[in-house]
């Protein structure tokens, strides 16, 4: 199972850009030398029908173009199809009055078939840069998502080092099994993590992840699963769990003065899978340990949105005393094969 | 002989206190020492300092109730201060602190080389103000009180006025008063915003300040004099003719 698409919306293109300007100046007058080349009575006639031609379409076109330059911020923040709407408007409306000017100066018929071209012509451009914007997005949705894919804090594979360090002596054994935890969480972090996994995965992770805390914490950390009502089989994205119990462990257990219980609760429900962590709430604390918290929300918040659209949901709350973050993802199952 | 330097350990992890005892263990040859005892948080070990004597302290950064910085500036306020050496893990506020101030300081996990050269370098060094400043630019947010044993944390918030009295400075909060071990000239620089001095023997929380009020002595024996109302208590301090112009413009009479 892989990405979805992100949510349809006409993509406009940055009328500031240099290429967008050589393209819609290529395609403008690809259809000027196309539109001659079909009135075209005589192939000697042919230079000085482009010429005409020429004469209305280039300052009709580079006003046009120099009017998007002008209002390419503004256009930025309408909603994109009301954008694009004004953006036909204004070839049609150039052409029109350009056409008049030179109906005017040199005599001759204005005709409405060349603002209505412009208005074609503009639309069709459109188009063509939303498809290409189009077929560029899963890529870009892929990259950010390597990019976003949490990374464990150096503060803890440090002092887990250091934690290991400290038993390797009196407890060989220990130290042992606590490498191969390490080892094993290592490897799950430097994965692809693209695709989704099943919660048992996860979960089997996230343990491995307490056990090496539990190390370095001791008795101060306790931590209470219920996974009873979760069958294993449901995917969710990787690396989900840790990150979040990572969280409650550097917030609610490692500043505590008295041992602090972790809790963790999946569940699935129809086909919705619910997940609530939470943990003992010991107030916002110093400026520099909230910043973190929302960074690690706002990433996972961030991937839930490029894995589910807009079908998942996470919200995080405090109340009697316990800091509670819900997830809430759609229960995608492994698709059976044979 | 000289007697060997004495050496605190203070984290809250207990195999991070055990890789520390087991690196000094190590080094015992280069660096003869005494552990005087490990502490869990910032807190302990100003307790257990209460009790024994250390002239190097290890200290973690991250710990419960009383961090490492914090415990450093309540050092920095005792008679004989030990020499602090920061060991931490990973911390970029706090790595960013010591690179601004040129201190040394020690990463988990370490060698027993580097923690042999901290101590070495500790014991000729006193902790750095600079440090401190740069580790917590606010400065102290509570003072140290010892009481019959016990150590309290006092937040510098909460106290009205201060008062020399004799040897010690009593600080006065809406509850009741607490003995310091700080001289008032001190506190007066350390926390010159907060407090005003109106009197040679007095300090007051401006913030604290509700009114003045002009009265004589009882005996009538001198002239009138200025008194200030404070907030939570029922008594009225009074400013000495010589602080009463600064006073005035510090209160925005």
């Amino acid at each position: 199972m892989s990405i979805t698409a992100i949510p349809p919306a006409l993509r406009l293109p940055d009328f500031r850009n240099l290429g967008v300007w050589l393209r819609v100046l290529l395609v403008a007058n690809g259809f000027l030398l196309a539109a001659a080349l079909a009135g075209n009575r005589s192939l000697a006639l042919l230079p000085r029908e482009v010429g005409e031609l020429a004469a209305l379409v280039e300052p009709a076109l580079l006003l046009t173009l120099a009017l998007l330059f002008v209002l390419a911020p503004a256009l930025q923040r309408l909603p994109p199809r009301l954008a694009g709407l004004l953006i036909v408007m204004l070839a049609v409306a150039t052409t029109a009055g350009i056409g008049g000017l030179l109906a005017q100066v040199l005599g001759g018929e204005n005709s409405w078939r060349a603002p209505l071209a412009a208005g074609v012509l503009a639309f069709g451009t459109l188009l063509w840069f939303d498809l290409a914007a189009r077929a560029h997005a899963p890529a870009l949705a892929e990259a950010r998502l390597a990019a976003l894919t949490a990374r464990i804090r150096p503060h803890f594979l440090f002092n887990s080092l250091n934690a290991v360090l400290g038993v390797i002596r009196d407890d060989p054994r220990r130290a042992e099994t606590t490498l191969e935890e390490l080892a094993e969480l290592f490897r799950a972090l430097m994965q692809d993590n693209r695709e989704l996994v099943p919660l048992s995965d996860e979960i089997a992770l996230a343990r491995k992840y307490l056990e090496i805390e539990h190390l370095r914490l001791g008795e101060r950390l306790q931590v209470k699963w219920d996974v009873s009502d979760c069958p294993p089989d449901v995917l969710a994205p990787p690396l989900l769990l840790q990150p979040l119990i990572e969280n409650a462990v550097y917030h609610g257990i490692e500043p505590a003065t008295t041992p602090g219980e972790i809790r963790v609760l999946l569940a699935v429900k129809g086909e919705r899978v619910r997940i609530e962590i939470d943990n003992p709430w010991l107030g916002e604390g110093d400026h520099r340990k909230g910043a973190g918290n929302h960074m690690a929300l706002a990433n996972l918040r961030e991937r839930l949105l490029l894995f589910y659209d807009l079908e998942a949901g996470l919200d995080s709350s405090v109340s009697d005393g316990r800091y509670r973050v819900r997830i809430d993802l759609p229960g995608k199952r492994k698709a059976r094969h044979g | 002989m000289a007697e060997l330097p004495h050496i605190l350990i203070v984290d809250d992890e207990a195999p991070a206190r055990a890789r520390l005892r087991t690196l000094l263990a190590d080094i015992a040859d280069d660096f003869p020492h005494r552990i005087v005892g490990e502490a869990g948080d910032g807190l302990a070990a100003l307790e257990l300092l209460t009790k024994v004597s250390a002239d190097i302290a290890l200290v973690d950064i991250r710990m419960p109730r009383m961090d490492g910085i914090e415990l450093a500036q309540q050092l920095a306020g005792l008679p004989q201060p030990p020499a602090v050496v920061f060991v931490t893990a990973y911390d970029e506020f706090a790595l960013k602190a010591f690179e601004l101030a040129a201190a040394d300081y020690l990463m988990k996990p370490m060698r027993a080389a580097r923690l042999l050269e901290a101590l070495k370098k500790a014991r000729r060094l006193a902790p750095a103000d600079t440090l401190l400043q740069a580790l917590a630019p606010a400065g102290r947010m509570r003072l140290r009180v010892v009481e019959r044993g016990n150590v309290l944390l006092l937040p510098v918030a909460d106290i009205l006025y201060l008062r020399a009295e004799q040897k010690y400075v009593t600080a006065r909060t809406a509850l009741r008063e607490f003995l310091l071990e700080e001289s008032l000239a001190h506190l007066e620089t350390e926390f010159a915003p907060r407090f005003v001095r109106i009197h040679r023997n007095c300090l007051v929380a401006i913030d604290a300040v509700v009114g003045v009020v002009r009265e004589s002595d009882k005996a009538g024996d001198s002239d009138p004099h200025w008194a200030l109302c404070l907030r939570d208590v029922p008594e009225h301090l009074p400013v000495s003719r010589r602080q009463w112009p600064e006073v005035k413009a510090q209160l925005g009479f």
